[in-house]
C-alpha cells in the first residue's frame, strides 16, 4: 500500500509549489511562457554541469573513494555556480525581452513588470530543480519496499520530500532578491543569494543525518523568504493591515471595482 | 577541425550515457535481488489445474524462518503481521506442512524451499502413489482387479505434492549467499524478542510467477486460439518434444504403414523425468538408468547384427514424455495405427522394456508381465519363451532374473499403451517386484547420490569421466543381458552370445554426461558443431517441457544412438551433407551426421567425421492436440501454462501507520498551502503595495 506514501510525499514536495501556480500564474499565459523558459533555463545550465561532472568521473579513479567524494563536491559546486550564471543569464534575456515587447505592443505601459518575472522565473527554476531531485525517489516509492535494508534510515524518502520543498520556495525567493539586485545594482544581494545557494546544497553532505541538513535548510529558507518579502514590496505595515482589516479589505477586494 | 571535435564530443558523451543509465542507485538502496530462482509452474490437463501461482505483480510477505512443524502456528493464527512469506527447509516440506499451509492460504504469502545439501535419508517423492493409473491399460473393462494400484502400490512414498493446487508462489533456492542474507535479515528485523512482536521495519520478501494459463487444457486452448493479430497471446502449450528410435537394419522411412515381411522386436526405454520444481528433473533412476542400459545394449549388438542374418529387426526406442501419461509412447502407438509410421501394429512381434534398473540390490532383477493377455495361450508362450531366452541370457552373468510370483497388475510402463492396442508378448524389466526401490521417484533429490555413483575424492572431471563406478558395472551387466536376448529372441545362435558384451567404460562414460556433466571432452567429440551450445557443466535436466526444438537429453541420445550403432564412413563434409539430402538410394535408410571428433595430440583442430546410422525421430506430441480433442481420458492432455517473468527479491517493508501518517502529512501541506496561497493572492495588491513599478492590477 505503498502509493500512500507516494501520494504524500508528491504533495510534501509540490503542494507549495502547485498551489502557487495554480492560484497566481495559471491564469495569465504570458506568465506560464516565462514560467517554462526558466525551467528550461536550469535545465540546461543542469545539462552542462553534469556533463562537466560526467567527463571527470570518466577520466579519473574510480577506484578512490576520496576522488570520487571531491569530484562530487567539485560537480555540486559548478551546478550551484552554473545555475546562478543562467539565472543572471536569464534576467538579461528578459530585459532585453520587455523593451521589445513594449515596442510590439500597443500599451503604454509593459504587459508584465519585471518583478513578476522574478517571482515567475524563481518558481520555474523551483519546478525544474524539484523534478529532478525527487522524481526519481518517487518512482521508487510506489514499490512494496522501503529504505533500509543495507542499514540506511528508513526515513529516506519524507525527508528527500520536505528538502525538496524547501528547495522550491528557496529557488522562488532567489530569483526575487536576484533579480532586484541586478536592478538596484546592488551586487552585495547578487553574492548573498549565491552564497546561500552554494551554503543549502552543501548542507545536503550532512546526508543521512536528516535532522542537521533539513532544519538549516529550513532556517535559511525562513529568512529568505522574509528578506524576498521586503524586496517585493511588502512591509510589516502591510502585513498587519492584511491582518486585522481582514473583513473589510476582503469584502472590498471581491467587489467590482468603481 | 571544430566540427571533427564537435563531433567527437557529443559521440562519447552519448557513449558514456548510455553507459551510464543502466543502475538505479535508489532501487539499489531499497531491494536485493534473488539471483537463483526457481519456481514450481503451473501444469494444466483435462479436468484439474496443479502447480503453483502467484498474483500479477508477485505476492508480498513477511519473511518467517520455518523452525518446526508446530512453529506453523504462528504463521497460521498467531502472528500479527500476515501475509508471510515462509522459507524452510526441506526437511520440513513433506504433504502435512504443505496442506496445513495451502489451506492457511489468505495468511500465506509463499513459501521458499532451501535445497539440501544431501538427499533425506527417509525418502521424499511428490508424485502419485499410483503413477499414470487413469492411462495404462488397466480400467474396468480390462483387469478391473488390478485397475488404480489395488494389489499393490508402485511408489509408497509418494505424496501427491506435485499434483495439488497452490495458489501462492513456491520457489526452490540453493544455500548460498543470497540465502545467508535472507536468513540474516530475517534474524535483524523479524525475530520476535522475549515473546513480544518484532518492531516495523520488517524483513520482506516477493515472489513473482504469475500463470497466465487457469482452470484445465481445454479452457487454455479455446483462449489460445482467440489471439487475433500478431501479437503472442497464448496462454499455454502442450508439453512435447521428440521419440528416438533406431531400427537394427535400415527400414525405409518414407513409406509409411505395413512393410511386409518385417517383424520387429521393440526394446524400449523412456527418456524422462520431472520434479516438483519447474527446471530441475536429475531422473536419475527413473530416467537416466534405463536409457544407459538400452544405448549400452544397442552398442554391444552392433556388430553382431550386422555380422549375423536376423530374422527379426530389433527397433531401439526411446520415449519422451512417459511422466506425462505416456506422451511419447501413446503417440507412436496412434501413429502406428494411422498408418503413420514406418511400420504398424502388424509388425510388432514382441516389446522388452527396461524401466528403473540401477538400483537392483543383491543383484537381482524382476521381470513384470500382464496377467490380462496372458489368459491368451499364444501370447504366454511367446512371453514363456521371452522370459527363459532372458534367462539363458543372464547365465554367466552377475544378476539373476525372477518373476514376481504373485497375479500383479505391470507397473507404470510404455508397454501398457501397446497392450491398450492389442493383445502383444512382452516383459518389463524392473528392479523392484511389488513397488519401486526409488525412494525418490520424480523429486529433485533422484540424482547421482540416489543412484551411488560415487567417484573418489580429488579427482579431475577428465580423471571422473573415465573411472568406471561400481554402479556402471552392474548397469553394464544388465545391458549385456539385455543384448543377448535380444539376439536371441531375433533369431541368432544360442552359440554366438558370449561374444556380445556391453562396455563398461561407455556405461560409466555416459551416466557421467547425464548425471554429473553433460559437457565433457567425451559428448564434445561425438555432436555436431550446431548442437554444441546446448551442452552445460550440470546435471541434464530431464523434464520434456514444451519447445518445439529438442531439449538437451533427446539431442544427447540422438548422437549416442547413432554413434554407438552407426559407422563412420570415409567421406567430407560437404558429401557427409550430400548423402542425406540427394543420394536417393540411402537418404530414405540412413540418417548422417557430422560429428566433431578428437582433436590429435598435436593440434587444436578437431578430426571431424561423417557417421552414417539408422537413428530416426519423432515428434512426441499427445494425439489429444492432433485430434484436437481437449477433454479425453484416452490420451495425455498436459499443458504447461507460459509466464512472463519469474523474479524474487527482498526488502524492508514500513508500518501501515507510519504511510498512512505520510499520506496525512502530505494532503495537509497540500491543503494549507492551497489555503495559504489563495489568501496572499486575493491580498496581494495590499501585501505587495510598496513597490515602485506600478503593477498591472488596479483599485
Amino acid at each position: 500500500m505503498t502509493a500512500a506514501v507516494f501520494f504524500g510525499c508528491t504533495f510534501i514536495a509540490f503542494g507549495p509549489a502547485v498551489s502557487l501556480f495554480l492560484f497566481t500564474i495559471a491564469r495569465e499565459p504570458l506568465r506560464v511562457i516565462f514560467l517554462i523558459a526558466g525551467a528550461f533555463f536550469w535545465l540546461v545550465s543542469l545539462l552542462l554541469a553534469s556533463l562537466v561532472w560526467f567527463i571527470s568521473v570518466q577520466i579519473s579513479n574510480k577506484e578512490s573513494a576520496s576522488q570520487q567524494k571531491g569530484l562530487l563536491i567539485f560537480g555540486v559546486v559548478l551546478s550551484v555556480l552554473l545555475q546562478e550564471t543562467f539565472r543572471f543569464a536569464y534576467y538579461k534575456l528578459l530585459k532585453k525581452a520587455n523593451e521589445g515587447l513594449l515596442a510590439l505592443s500597443q500599451e503604454e505601459t509593459m504587459p508584465i513588470s519585471i518583478r513578476q518575472l522574478a517571482y515567475v522565473s524563481g518558481l520555474g527554476f523551483g519546478f525544474m530543480s524539484g523534478a529532478f531531485s525527487v522524481v526519481n525517489i518517487l518512482a521508487d516509492s510506489v514499490g512494496p519496499g522501503t529504505v533500509g535494508i543495507h542499514g540506511d534510515s528508513q526515513h529516506y524518502f519524507l525527508s528527500s520530500a520536505f528538502m525538496t520543498m524547501a528547495i522550491i520556495l528557496l529557488h522562488m525567493f532567489w530569483g526575487i532578491i536576484f533579480f532586484d539586485g541586478c536592478e538596484k545594482q546592488r551586487w552585495l544581494a547578487v553574492a548573498a543569494v549565491v552564497a546561500t545557494h552554494l551554503l543549502v546544497s552543501s548542507l545536503t553532505f550532512q546526508n543521512p543525518q536528516y535532522v542537521s541538513s533539513l532544519v538549516p535548510t529550513y532556517i535559511v529558507m525562513f529568512f529568505m523568504g522574509i528578506w524576498a518579502f521586503y524586496t517585493a514590496g511588502g512591509s510589516l505595515r502591510n502585513l498587519k493591515l492584511c491582518l486585522t482589516c481582514k473583513d473589510k479589505d476582503f469584502l472590498l477586494a471581491n467587489h467590482r471595482p468603481r | 577541425m571544430d566540427l571533427l571535435s564537435n563531433k567527437w564530443i557529443v559521440y562519447l558523451a552519448l557513449c558514456l550515457f548510455i553507459a551510464g543509465i543502466s543502475c538505479n542507485s535508489v532501487e539499489n538502496k531499497i531491494y536485493v535481488k534473488l539471483n537463483y530462482t526457481v519456481p514450481c509452474v503451473r501444469l494444466l490437463n483435462s479436468t484439474h489445474q496443479i502447480g503453483c501461482q502467484s498474483s500479477l505483480s508477485g505476492d508480498v510477505g513477511v519473511l518467517h524462518v520455518l523452525e518446526s512443524e508446530e512453529n506453523l502456528d504462528f504463521v497460521l493464527r498467531s502472528g500479527h503481521n500476515p501475509p508471510y512469506m515462509v522459507i524452510m527447509e526441506s526437511s520440513l516440506f513433506t504433504r502435512p506442512v504443505m496442506m496445513k499451509l495451502k489451506n492457511g492460504s489468505s495468511r500465506v504469502a509463499g513459501v521458499a524451499v532451501v535445497e539440501p545439501s544431501a538427499n533425506p535419508p527417509g525418502g521424499f517423492s511428490p508424485h502419485t502413489r499410483c503413477p499414470n493409473e487413469n492411462t495404462g491399460v488397466y480400467s474396468e473393462n480390462y483387469g478391473p482387479g488390478l485397475a488404480h494400484c489395488n494389489t499393490t502400490k508402485w511408489n509408497p512414498f509418494g505424496n501427491g505434492l506435485s499434483y495439488e493446487e497452490f495458489d501462492f508462489p513456491i520457489f526452490s533456492m540453493k544455500d548460498d549467499n543470497d540465502t545467508q542474507l535472507i536468513r540474516q535479515c530475517y534474524m535483524d528485523h523479524n525475530r520476535p524478542v522475549n515473546g513480544s512482536d518484532p518492531q516495523y521495519p520488517l524483513c520482506a520478501m516477493q515472489l513473482s510467477s504469475h500463470m497466465s494459463a487457469v482452470t484445465n487444457t481445454p479452457t487454455c486452448m479455446r483462449r489460445n486460439s482467440i489471439s487475433f493479430s500478431m501479437s503472442n497471446d497464448m496462454v499455454c502449450d502442450p508439453l512435447s518434444d521428440y521419440n528416438i528410435w533406431a531400427p537394427s537394419k535400415p527400414l525405409n522411412v518414407s513409406q509409411n504403414g505395413h512393410k511386409a515381411n518385417e517383424s520387429v522386436i521393440i526394446v524400449s526405454a523412456r527418456l524422462d523425468s520431472r520434479s516438483f520444481f519447474s527446471e530441475i528433473g536429475p531422473g536419475a533412476e527413473s530416467a537416466a538408468s534405463g536409457l544407459v542400459t538400452l544405448l549400452a545394449a544397442a552398442h554391444a549388438l552392433r556388430n553382431a547384427t550386422q555380422d549375423a542374418q536376423l530374422d527379426r529387426t530389433i527397433l531401439y526406442t526411446f520415449f519422451h514424455g512417459e511422466t506425462f501419461d505416456y506422451i511419447g509412447s501413446s503417440k507412436m502407438v496412434y501413429d502406428m495405427e494411422k498408418n503413420q509410421f514406418p511400420i504398424d501394429l502388424d509388425n510388432v512381434h514382441s516389446v522388452l522394456e527396461i524401466g528403473q534398473v540401477g538400483l537392483h540390490s543383491s543383484s537381482n532383477l524382476w521381470l513384470h508381465t500382464d496377467p490380462v493377455s496372458m489368459r491368451n495361450s499364444s501370447v504366454q508362450e511367446e512371453v514363456k519363451n521371452l522370459i527363459t531366452n532372458l534367462k539363458s541370457a543372464a547365465a554367466g552373468l552377475n544378476v539373476s532374473v525372477k518373476e514376481p510370483g504373485v497375479t500383479q497388475p505391470l507397473p507404470p510402463s510404455s508397454f501398457q499403451r501397446f497392450l491398450r492396442a492389442r493383445p502383444f508378448p512382452g516383459v518389463v524389466i524392473e528392479d523392484y517386484n511389488s513397488s519401486f526401490s526409488n525412494k525418490y521417484f520424480q523429486s529433485m533429490f533422484d540424482n547421482a547420490d540416489s543412484l551411488n555413483v560415487l567417484y573418489p575424492p580429488n579427482l579431475t572431471p577428465e580423471e571422473q569421466l573415465n573411472h568406471v563406478t561400481d554402479t556402471a558395472k552392474s548397469l553394464a551387466e544388465v545391458a549385456t543381458m539385455v543384448a543377448r536376448v535380444l539376439f536371441l529372441q531375433a533369431g541368432g545362435e544360442k552359440t554366438q552370445i558370449n561374444s556380445i558384451n556391453a562396455d563398461e567404460l561407455m556405461v560409466s562414460r555416459m551416466l557421467y554426461s547425464f548425471l554429473i556433466s553433460s559437457n565433457n571432452s567425451w559428448t564434445q567429440e561425438i555432436i555436431s558443431l550446431k548442437d554444441i551450445v546446448h551442452l552445460n557443466n550440470n546435471t541434464v535436466n530431464f523434464y520434456i517441457s514444451v519447445e518445439q526444438q529438442a531439449s538437451l537429453p533427446t539431442i544427447l541420445v540422438k548422437y549416442l544412438l547413432a554413434n554407438l550403432t552407426g559407422t563412420a564412413i570415409n567421406v567430407t563434409q560437404e558429401n557427409c551433407k550430400k548423402e542425406s539430402e540427394d543420394n536417393k538410394e540411402t537418404k530414405h535408410l540412413y540418417t548422417y551426421f557430422w560429428v566433431q571428433g578428437a582433436a590429435p595430440p598435436n593440434s587444436t583442430e578437431r578430426d571431424g567425421f561423417c557417421v552414417r546410422s539408422t537413428v530416426q525421430w519423432s515428434r512426441a506430441i499427445s494425439p489429444a492436440f492432433a485430434l484436437e480433442n481437449y477433454t479425453t481420458s484416452e490420451y495425455s492432455t498436459w499443458t504447461e501454462s507460459r509466464w512472463k517473468e519469474i523474479k524474487g527479491r527482498i526488502f524492508l517493508v514500513a508500518s501501515h501507520d507510519l504511510e498512512m501518517l505520510t499520506l496525512g502529512v502530505g494532503i495537509g501541506v497540500l491543503l494549507s498551502s492551497l489555503l495559504l496561497t489563495y489568501i496572499m493572492s486575493s491580498k496581494a495588491d495590499i501585501l505587495f503595495s510598496s513597490g515602485r513599478e506600478p503593477t498591472s492590477a488596479t483599485y
